[in-house]
């Protein structure tokens, strides 16, 4: 009961530690998921119409990607990003910036994959009649992304459910710095650790309500969506 | 006037998944008349037109299209999650915003849909929508108009509107192909047939000779309704 109250009064003060995780947090994850749209869009729409020799390596191993391990991501990363490494020259590691790259590289093959499955879909009624505009591809594949774009607000929450709620990549190239690079998940797991477990569940009740509220959001989006297009 | 076709089929083959569609097809459609492509189902009429577009390419022979725009009207419109406008718009990116603007309302104005030009596209009736397809083409003022059952399963009203464009289009000098199963619509619209059966045209010639005197039995066999839609098992 009491450490009920503990949480209930940390939510309710807006505990600065709180708002400053939860805010991080957010912002490295929606940053990564607009890099993951940006880059995985535009992939996955090239995959999804075009021909080219290895294409069905190129799906599969897209597919795969889907479920690349964060903590690998991160391991891959750090070697990338430290001292000796081939980017260690930015400075990056244990930096926002390096945790941004690692949710990206994560939210990447996740929305080209979804991508490429919407578009191929909306290809096979929508194609032909494309081609035969006489759109040039970049055109025909603006147009197929555009018809599905109610349906890409399910890959973006995909992306921003695995970046939020990752915790492997951003602890090895975050390194957990205190009020720097602290996101809800590495900070529920440290204070867990730590025995803080009131700061734990409220950083727990805020990263729920932030999953919940998205989701809520996207689907309002999506309901709208369909009642005007269909 | 130039009286050569404007469009030549010669040994036309094509294989789809492995079986035969097309088996030395040889037509010719002349230039500014409408001329339908008729047969039973499964004839190969459809991927025809898609080999004249060019979105299919032949095993062997030649197709040679006159040149000019193209338009295709699909048996089933294919529209994009917009608006009504904006799908007809969507054939005239490389026009200025303006000309685009003007061509696109007179488009809608002509087919009756005026009124849905804000409207979501997906949310017509399949006959404004097949409307709403064939204002897309006529808005590009294409030189050869390819029709892909443009009428089936609309109600009269739609299919007058259909074929007043269609004739209106061919009057303006736009050389129209047509697939349709509409005998009446054929005569009405016609002036030139093609009678396709299992992947070959097996006679063309003017409607009312195809239709009233026809001299092939295969011809005579469709028309009197005896050439089974299996009949392109024949070929492969």
């Amino acid at each position: 009961m009491q450490m009920f109250s503990e949480i209930l009064s940390r939510l309710w003060s807006l505990d600065r530690d709180v708002v400053s995780i939860a805010w991080l947090s957010l912002r490295v994850s929606v940053t990564a998921v607009c890099i993951g749209l940006i880059l995985g869009i535009p992939l996955g729409s090239f995959i999804a119409v075009c021909s080219f020799p290895g294409r069905g390596i190129a799906i599969a191993l897209l597919n795969a990607f889907m479920g690349l391990p964060p903590v690998i991501v991160g391991l891959a990363l750090y070697l990338i990003l430290s001292r000796s490494g081939p980017l260690g020259s930015l400075g990056l590691l244990f930096t926002p910036g390096a945790m941004i790259a690692a949710q990206a590289t994560l939210a990447t093959p996740l929305v080209a994959a979804l991508t490429r499955q919407v578009v191929a879909d909306t290809a096979v009624h929508l194609g032909e009649q494309l081609r035969s505009l006489g759109l040039s591809a970049p055109l025909q594949a603006a147009a197929m992304i555009y018809d599905v774009r109610f349906s890409l607000v399910t890959a973006a929450l995909a992306a921003f459910g695995r970046a939020i709620s990752e915790i492997g990549a951003v602890l090895v190239v975050g390194g957990n710095i205190d009020g720097f690079t602290r996101t809800m998940t590495t900070a529920i797991s440290l204070e867990t650790q730590k025995g803080d477990l009131s700061l734990a569940l409220a950083l727990g009740v805020v990263l729920m309500s932030l999953v919940v509220l998205v989701n809520m959001f996207a689907s309002l989006l999506r309901r709208h969506a369909a009642r005007a297009y269909g | 006037m130039n009286n050569s076709p404007f469009i030549h089929l010669s040994n036309a083959r094509l294989t789809l998944d492995g079986r035969l569609v097309l088996d030395r097809l040889a037509m010719e459609v002349d230039r500014g008349i409408v001329t339908a492509l008729i047969g039973p189902n499964g004839a190969g009429k459809s991927v025809t037109l898609r080999l004249i577009d060019g979105l299919l390419k032949p095993d062997s022979g030649t197709i040679t299209v006159g040149a000019g725009r193209r338009a295709f009207v699909f048996q089933r419109p294919a529209l994009v999650r917009a608006s009504t406008a904006a799908n007809v718009a969507l054939a005239l990116v490389n026009m200025s915003r303006r000309e685009r603007s003007m061509r696109t309302d007179a488009a809608l104005a002509r087919v009756g849909l005026a009124g849905r030009a804000r409207d979501a596209a997906t949310r017509l009736s399949g006959g404004e929508q097949q409307r709403l397809a064939l204002a897309r083409a006529w808005a590009t003022r294409p030189d050869l108009l390819l029709l892909d059952e443009p009428t089936a399963n609309l109600d009269p009203t739609s299919t007058e509107i259909v074929e007043g464009l269609i004739a209106e289009m061919a009057r303006a000098g736009t050389t129209v192909l047509v697939v349709s199963h509409n005998l009446g619509q054929v005569a009405r619209l016609a002036a030139k047939a093609i009678v396709l059966t299992s992947g070959r045209a097996v006679e063309q010639g003017p409607t009312r000779q195809i239709l009233f005197s026809p001299r092939t039995p295969e011809t005579k066999a469709y028309l009197a309704g005896e050439l089974p839609w299996t009949s392109f098992a024949a070929v492969s």
